[in-house]
């Protein structure tokens, strides 16, 4: 089994997948000759020609709105958004394009559509290179959310994204590319969407999460763990739709939960997954649900003070782990 | 007569169509002034540009992607007027939607007809991305978008003829200038006099024609889609024309534009003016037109009754078909 990074792990998906399946088609900017600005898509116009690794021109809802079109006639596009902070011309094709037409034909119209984009911040990005943009998409029904956290999930991941028969958002954290690397078997596999993953196994405070927090967490779960604080890591790897009974199941085990992500505190995932624990888990609990989550403010600054103090750390996540713990 | 494969038979079909539609639409406005029918949109005036323009692509298997004033185009395209009627009074049985989308809102997977929503324009980008499959499968289809000029101030608009001409995508834009958007006024939407003169700046031909003429709409499409299938890429085409009715059930017109403004365009209503052709080129007796006139009223009494009988939707299948899997 080779070790891969996180990107390259997308990459050979990618590339696999092409290769199983010819309806299959990438394109978005710069995906073709250069490979992309992160190089995901490298070598893959090379291998499988213009016709299937399109540089597109630079307009996002063209992207994503030809994606739906190409979809209903007979493809399965894997379209990029160079930046997901960029999505949002394309937002109404996505919101009330793609995620509709399965509902407003009566199940006789669909949209197999994977929209991969790298999202997420401490890369220096700014404002508009760095956000965290899927509880947009979440709140939608229709729509399919993932966030892989691992090279393994990464893979896993994809594969069903492509094989499946809505549009799904696909976020890749652009902080994990290059530094999470993991085993990742060479054959294809399938994760399926919808399942969360535990983890680290732990007896005081459960840390819900997902994408790149899901390898702060378990760093900050290996320090406290020295304190004898001991910590469960469940990463969501999908936050639409969420796996409801993972999250219970933790909450219930360790009655202490503390969810944690990247994007803005307010109207962020946590929120979704604090109202369900207390909906049905109320009486397991020990303390009251916490949430650590990006401040609100409106996106990530640039200068590196200013950035940092925006970016959730293991650090951070260990003293809120802590307190809960204490609690 | 034209030399693009019109003949007498397929212009009494066209004629037929066109006068079909214009009976299903003032079925539906009777239906909606007598409370029967919550919201009627209309093709009133765009016949001949809607049917001409059906009758010169593959009906069926060409992909054509309406907006709300199409009633004729779907017509022409196969949907029956009682799939019209199911659609208009939000049956069960409706295969545009089950009921789920308000009228206009076309949509039929086994006639090609994609699936539309409300924001404008949105379909422009549809064809394009049809027309991409089509280019990478090689299957041969053309795909055309329908729009009225009002949706031209969209970007969404511009982004598709753009994609299109650089991947010279089999893909007709059509334009069906009625000269206002509800309200709106062309010379409020764009400094311009005409829609086609923008394809010069997306690398396509732009074309213009008389919308109120099917067989010349009918050839400029057939021209257009001769050449989107020999891979020469896409064509915008202007169809001008006018609607002789409020935009919706609604709206009502008097408020931005003059009686005699209308019954001055009336003048040149696309089914008088046609059928006047055909008798004069004899293809179309006053017998025939008697035969045909009973027939679209068998038609739109059938439909009408049909649609009427049919089951609403069961609430229980509210949430059906938000995901395949």
């Amino acid at each position: 089994m080779a070790v891969l990074s996180y990107l390259e792990a997308i990459r050979e998906t990618l590339r696999q997948e092409l290769r199983r399946d010819s309806r299959i088609i990438i394109y978005g900017e710069d995906v073709g000759v250069r490979g992309g600005v992160f190089r995901v898509t490298e070598g893959l116009q090379k291998e499988f020609g213009e016709e299937r690794v399109i540089d597109s021109p630079l307009a996002e809802a063209a992207i994503i709105g030809t994606a739906i079109g190409a979809a209903v006639n007979g493809l399965r596009p894997v379209p990029e958004i160079q930046f997901a902070d960029f999505i949002f011309p394309a937002i109404n094709q996505i919101i009330q394009e793609a995620a509709r037409i399965r509902y407003r034909s009566n199940g006789t119209f669909s949209v197999p559509l994977v929209i991969r984009a790298p999202f997420g911040g401490g890369v220096h990005g700014a404002l508009y290179h760095s956000q965290s943009v899927e509880a947009f998409f979440a709140h939608v029904p229709g729509l399919k959310v993932v966030v892989p956290g691992t090279p393994y999930d990464a893979k896993g991941l994809l594969a069903a994204a492509i094989q499946d028969e809505d549009p799904v958002l696909y976020f890749e954290h652009k902080a994990a590319y290059r530094s999470l690397k993991g085993e990742v078997p060479d054959e294809r596999y399938i994760i399926p969407i919808g399942q969360a993953d535990l983890k680290r196994q732990g007896q005081d405070v459960s840390i819900i999460t997902y994408g790149l927090m899901v390898s702060y967490a378990l760093k900050a779960a290996e320090e406290l763990e020295k304190e004898g604080i001991s910590v469960e890591v469940l990463d969501l790897r999908t936050v639409r739709p969420l796996d409801v009974d993972a999250i219970l199941e933790t909450a219930k085990k360790t009655g202490k939960v503390l969810v944690l992500h990247e994007d803005n505190l307010t109207g962020g995932l946590g929120g979704e997954i604090s109202a369900l624990i207390s909906e049905h888990a109320l009486f397991y609990l020990d303390a009251p649900i916490m949430r650590l989550a990006g401040p609100d403010v409106p996106a990530m600054p640039y200068s590196p003070p200013l950035e940092h103090a925006f970016m959730v750390t293991p650090e951070k996540i260990r003293d809120k782990a802590r307190e809960l713990a204490k609690y | 007569m034209s030399d693009k494969g019109l003949t007498p038979e397929l212009m009494l079909d066209m004629y037929y169509h066109m006068a079909l539609a214009r009976a299903v639409d003032d079925r539906m406005w009777i239906l909606n002034r007598q409370g029967r029918a919550p919201v009627v949109y209309t093709s009133n005036g765009h016949e001949a540009a809607q049917v001409g323009s059906a009758f010169a692509l593959n009906r069926g298997e060409d992909w054509i992607c309406p907006y709300y004033r199409d009633l004729a185009l779907v017509l022409a395209y196969g949907m029956t007027p009682r799939e019209i009627m199911l659609h208009l009074l939000g049956r069960a049985e409706d295969p545009n939607s089950g009921g789920r989308q308000m009228p206009a809102h076309w949509g039929h997977m086994k006639l090609h007809i994609l699936t539309g929503g409300s924001v404008v324009a949105t379909q422009d980008i549809h064809a394009t991305g049809l027309a991409l499959a089509s280019k990478v499968l090689k299957d041969g289809r053309v795909s055309v978008a329908y729009f009225g000029e009002g949706s031209t101030s969209q970007g969404e608009f511009h982004e598709a003829l753009n994609f299109a001409a650089v991947h010279k995508l089999p893909v007709i834009f059509f334009n069906e200038n009625n000269g206002y958007a509800i309200s709106v006024p062309a010379r409020k939407q764009m400094a311009i006099q005409d829609v086609a003169s923008r394809a010069v700046g997306y690398g396509m031909p732009g074309v213009i024609v008389d919308g109120n003429d099917p067989i010349k709409v009918y050839e400029v499409v057939k021209e257009a889609a001769d050449r989107a299938r020999r891979g020469d890429g896409p064509t915008l085409i202007e169809a001008k024309t006018y609607r002789f009715v409020p935009h919706s059930s609604d709206d009502d017109d008097r408020a931005y534009r003059s009686r005699e403004e209308v019954a001055e365009a009336k003048k040149r209503d696309p089914l008088t003016v046609f059928a006047a052709y055909l008798k004069e080129a004899g293809i179309l007796t006053e017998d025939k037109l008697a035969e045909m006139q009973q027939k679209i009223k068998d038609a739109v009494n059938d439909a009408t009754d049909y649609a009427e009988k049919a089951a609403l939707p069961d609430p229980s299948t509210l949430a059906d078909h938000v995901y395949g899997s």
